[in-house]
This record gives C-alpha cells, sequence and structure tokens, in this order.
C-alpha cells in the first residue's frame, strides 16, 4: 500500500552547505528521504580536472563529512538518501559512502550510483550551437574541459526500484532529486505531466535547503526571521496527488511564510509558465500558498506540460586567469584617495603594456555593486579593488602585485593588501537530443 | 515611496542572465507593482549595468512580478570580474526604486 504522506527533507542547498541541520533532520524530522544537492554550474566541472589528477577523486569534497554525520541517523530511521554529490565521480563517491558506513558499523545498506550524464567524447564533434551566444562548440574545442547533460529522474527511479538505500548521481536536474522519490513511492507515469509538474514544485522549492525557510531572505525590520545561525532546513510532505505542506522541525532556526516560499518559488526562473526539465515542462504560475499553522504553508496547484526531447548540457572550458588586488583607504578623504589609487593602477597597467580581455576597478563602499546605478554618500571605508581576466596567468599575478605597491608607491594610507590570481572555469550550455544519452546504474552494499 | 514598503525581492542568476522577482506584501498591492514597476523603468535604473532586454512576467495570482534581465552578469557567474558576480545583491538596489 501506499504511504498516505511522503516526508521529504532537503539536506544541502549548496556543497559547502551546514551539516548540522541534515542531522537535526534525519533524527527529529520523520523523513522518508533526505535529498543533499550540491552541485553547482561549474562544480562538477572543477570535479572533473580533480579525477583527471586522481581517478579516485572526482566527487563531493564533502561527501565523507555528509555521510558520516548523517548515516547513522538515516539507517537507524530508515531514511532514504538521494544526492549529486557524486559529482564527475559517481561510482567513487559510491564507494566511499560504502567505506564510511562500514566504518561506522553500518552493514546492510544498498548505495547506488548513477552514471551517464558525462557527455564529453560524445558531443566534442557535433554541431552545435551555444545557447549563450550562438557561436558553435567547436570554438571551445581546445579548452572544453567537460560536458554534462542534465539528466532526469528516471534513473533514480530505476535505482530506487531496485532497493537503493542511498543514491549518488553526477549532474541530473535539481528538482529531479526529489521527484523521483514522489515517482517511485506514489508509481506516478512518466507521461503523467500534470504531477511530474507538481513535483518539480516541490524539488523547486527545496531544492536550495535553507533558502525557503528564511535563509537568504532577512532584511531587519522589513522581514524578520528568528534563529539563523540554527537554521532549520525544510520539509514537504506530500500526497499521492502532488501537492504538499512545506513545514521544518518544531524548535529549529528560521521561519517558513507565504513570503519566504514566494520568493523561492521564482528563484532562478524566467518564465513561470515554462521551467525546463528533463522530465516536464513545470507550470508554475497556478502554485498557491495557503498557511496552515505557523511554519506550516500549504502548497497547491502545480502543473505541467510534456518535456521538450532535449537535454540541456553544461559545457566547462578554461578561459584564462583573474588577477586581482584589494587595497583600503579610510577616514576624511577616503574616496578620493581610492579613487586615486585605481588611477594609479590603471596607468601603471598601460606603463606596462598590460592590456586584459577584460578589466574591472572598483570602489567597494560606493560602486562596486551598482556602478553609478545608486548614488553613494561619503562613506566612513573604502577599498579599492581591481580585477582582469587575460590569457596568462604571469600578467594576473603582475596586475594584483601592482595592486598591493600601493603600500609604499600609491596613497596615504592604504591597508589590509590582498591578492589573488585563479584559473577560470567557465560555462557555457547546449541542448541536445534526449536519446543520445544512456545511463546506468552501479550498486554496492555495505 | 520606495518600492521597499511594499514589496520583497530576491535575485536568482543562469548564466549571463539575473532574475529579480518583486513580490507584493499584500496580495492587494499587486496592481501598484503592476502600474508603477515596469519593464521600461526598471530598464532604466540598472542603467548600464544591464546590457540586454529586460522582460517582465506577471503572477496576479501570488502578487508578483518577475523580471528577467539579459546580459545583467557581465559575461555570467563563471566569468565575471564583478565582486558580485551572482548578481545577488541586484533586488536589494531594486527596492530602492520610487513608486506611487
Amino acid at each position: 500500500m501506499n504511504p498516505p504522506f511522503l516526508r521529504i527533507g532537503a539536506g544541502a542547498g549548496y556543497s559547502g552547505d551546514r551539516i548540522e541541520p541534515a542531522v537535526e533532520l534525519a533524527e527529529k524530522g520523520r523523513l522518508d528521504y533526505l535529498v543533499f544537492e550540491c552541485l553547482a554550474e561549474r562544480t562538477i566541472a572543477l570535479a572533473q580536472q580533480r579525477r583527471a589528477h586522481n581517478p579516485e577523486e572526482g566527487y563531493d569534497p564533502l561527501l565523507e563529512a555528509r555521510m558520516a554525520a548523517c548515516l547513522p541517523a538515516c539507517k537507524r530511521n530508515r531514511v532514504r538518501i538521494i544526492t549529486n554529490m557524486g559529482a564527475a565521480n559517481p561510482v567513487a563517491a559510491m564507494k566511499k559512502t560504502a567505506a564510511v558506513a562500514e566504518r561506522l558499523g553500518l552493514k546492510g545498506l544498498k548505495i547506488a550510483a548513477v552514471t551517464g550524464d558525462e557527455v564529453t567524447d560524445r558531443i566534442r564533434n557535433m554541431d552545435l550551437r551555444l545557447l549563450e551566444s550562438g557561436e558553435p562548440l567547436n570554438s571551445l574545442r581546445d579548452v572544453m574541459i567537460s560536458a554534462n547533460a542534465y539528466l532526469g529522474a528516471r534513473p533514480i527511479v530505476k535505482a530506487l526500484d531496485a532497493g537503493a538505500d542511498i543514491v549518488i548521481t553526477g549532474r541530473v536536474a535539481d528538482p529531479a532529486l526529489f521527484s523521483a522519490a514522489l515517482i517511485h513511492e506514489f508509481g506516478w507515469s512518466f507521461t503523467d505531466f500534470g504531477r511530474l509538474g507538481k513535483g518539480t514544485v516541490l524539488g523547486h522549492l527545496l531544492e536550495c535547503a535553507g533558502q525557503v525557510t528564511g535563509g537568504f531572505f532577512a532584511d531587519p525590520g522589513y522581514k524578520d526571521v528568528p534563529d539563523l545561525a540554527r537554521l532549520g532546513f525544510p520539509i514537504a510532505a506530500a500526497s499521492a496527488d502532488g501537492d504538499f505542506v512545506l513545514t521544518k522541525v518544531p524548535g529549529s532556526g528560521g521561519r517558513i511564510t507565504t513570503a519566504t516560499c514566494k520568493e523561492q518559488l521564482l528563484y532562478e526562473i524566467h518564465d513561470p509558465a515554462r521551467y525546463y526539465t528533463p522530465d516536464v515542462v513545470a507550470d508554475f504560475t497556478g502554485v498557491r500558498f495557503e498557511p496552515l499553522e505557523a511554519d506550516r504553508i500549504r502548497v497547491t496547484g502545480g502543473a505541467g506540460n510534456p518535456k521538450t526531447g532535449l537535454l540541456k548540457v553544461s559545457v566547462g572550458y578554461l578561459d584564462g586567469f583573474i588577477g586581482e588586488g584589494q587595497m583600503s583607504y579610510g577616514g576624511p578623504g577616503a574616496v578620493g584617495r581610492g579613487q586615486l589609487a585605481l588611477d594609479i593602477v590603471r596607468e601603471r597597467l598601460a606603463f606596462l603594456g598590460i592590456e586584459p580581455a577584460d578589466a574591472q576597478f572598483d570602489l567597494i563602499g560606493v560602486n562596486s555593486l551598482y556602478r553609478s546605478a545608486l548614488p553613494a554618500g561619503a562613506p566612513a571605508e573604502v577599498r579599492a579593488r581591481v580585477a582582469v581576466r587575460t590569457a596568462d596567468r604571469s600578467i594576473a599575478q603582475k596586475v594584483a602585485e601592482e595592486v598591493e605597491a600601493l603600500y609604499t608607491n600609491g596613497p596615504a594610507g592604504g591597508g589590509g593588501a590582498v591578492k589573488s590570481v585563479r584559473e577560470v572555469m567557465a560555462v557555457r550550455s547546449v541542448l541536445i537530443p534526449a536519446d543520445l544519452v544512456s545511463t546506468e546504474i552501479h550498486f554496492q552494499n555495505s | 515611496m520606495q518600492l521597499r514598503e511594499i514589496a520583497h525581492s530576491r535575485t536568482g542568476d543562469k548564466g549571463n542572465i539575473a532574475n529579480i522577482s518583486v513580490i507584493a506584501y499584500r496580495e492587494s498591492d499587486y496592481p501598484i507593482l503592476e502600474k508603477y514597476v515596469t519593464t521600461e523603468r526598471v530598464k532604466a535604473f540598472f542603467g548600464d549595468l544591464v546590457t540586454g532586454e529586460v522582460i517582465r512576467y506577471e503572477l496576479p495570482g501570488l502578487g508578483a512580478l518577475n523580471f528577467v534581465l539579459h546580459g545583467a552578469l557581465a559575461g555570467g557567474v563563471t566569468r565575471s570580474l564583478r565582486l558580485d558576480a551572482h548578481g545577488k545583491s541586484l533586488s536589494s538596489a531594486l527596492l530602492g526604486m520610487e513608486i506611487g
């Protein structure tokens, strides 16, 4: 018999997220599933580089810590785990998770890894256009590091159908990590686009974890949120028709209101009537939020239309280096001295014949966020910041050093210089037919 | 009056595109948003910060607008030189828009 309500918790909203809220959910959330979404756009390309250096690497750096913290309570309370912490190496992540379970004395866990999202070699020579610029994909051929297709829920559902307690994926559409649990438990059809749309609403609201329970929301005096230092992560209690109640562990920090829900529903959305996923084109326009009691919101009205048959692929490529330097100025005349500092660096770069592909000169405290769009007053302190992007690491380094050299060569009272150089892993997208991608599921028992 | 008095807002990012939701605290204030927070005013508000087209989607059932700003992230999160490469702070600026 199907359960009347399925309780799904969100244990992470990004790869570096706090760990204790997930433990709290596993212990006190009365969960059926705990989902960790940990893979931002370029994370997988960076992970691919780690895997190239070491074939046992390339999964999420916090996988071991998260699993070690959560597995005991998940095993005790029979909470199944779904996560994209496999990143560029789900099979290695599966092995590592099994090792963690064994170290903790947790026997009999069935762990699955989903592969097939990586399509680097498959698409390398295809005639595809970059979505952002319309340029051909092969303009990136010499610098391309990785290409990963956004998979849908299907391979996760297959792993759950086969009895997996833990499913570890690479690139998967974020909401699919959640809707897979609903599809498996309630036996939804992959052509039931109305329900798949509701599952997408659930997944979209939960995928950033604390962002729907009061994180990324507080604005003192306007939007107050209690106890953000102990922010509780969200739980959806879903019924078989796909509508659900959003809540969190009683006593945890944060709050869930119609306002927090609306902000998260529209987060990273373009046309709200057409939210494209591999499984469904979801329609958020009819979604309604009904407050039941404190920190309990009923969510109804999600809808969906047939999928497009295309999958988005994120292409990671190396795009030179960013060199950056910063220096602070304070007291009366701070803005004038900060501006002088920027002018000096600008002139130095010209004098040295440095012509970066792109350069940014900011006064933090005056114009670093909005340029001239907002008026600045007379701040007590400013921070001069110079950043350049260039193909040559040594040029990036030189620019960073020129900012530091303002100490003894620049305006009065400059302090707190920092400099950095980093390689740029940029991401572009292409669309490919879904039938080009074939997935595989691997299993290991602890 | 500033937009902040009747609405709240959040920015999201995808590539070189930012979206900014503008949500009425009271759904009865939605017509004010619809009237004053127009595509043209949002485009003008951000000036040269946004190089491309601005599109407005309306969600009267939620009392909300969603603005999609093309070319708002200086080339996109992964390669932008901006301090706030995601544009997460754009929403806070927009709440300073004068309305009414």
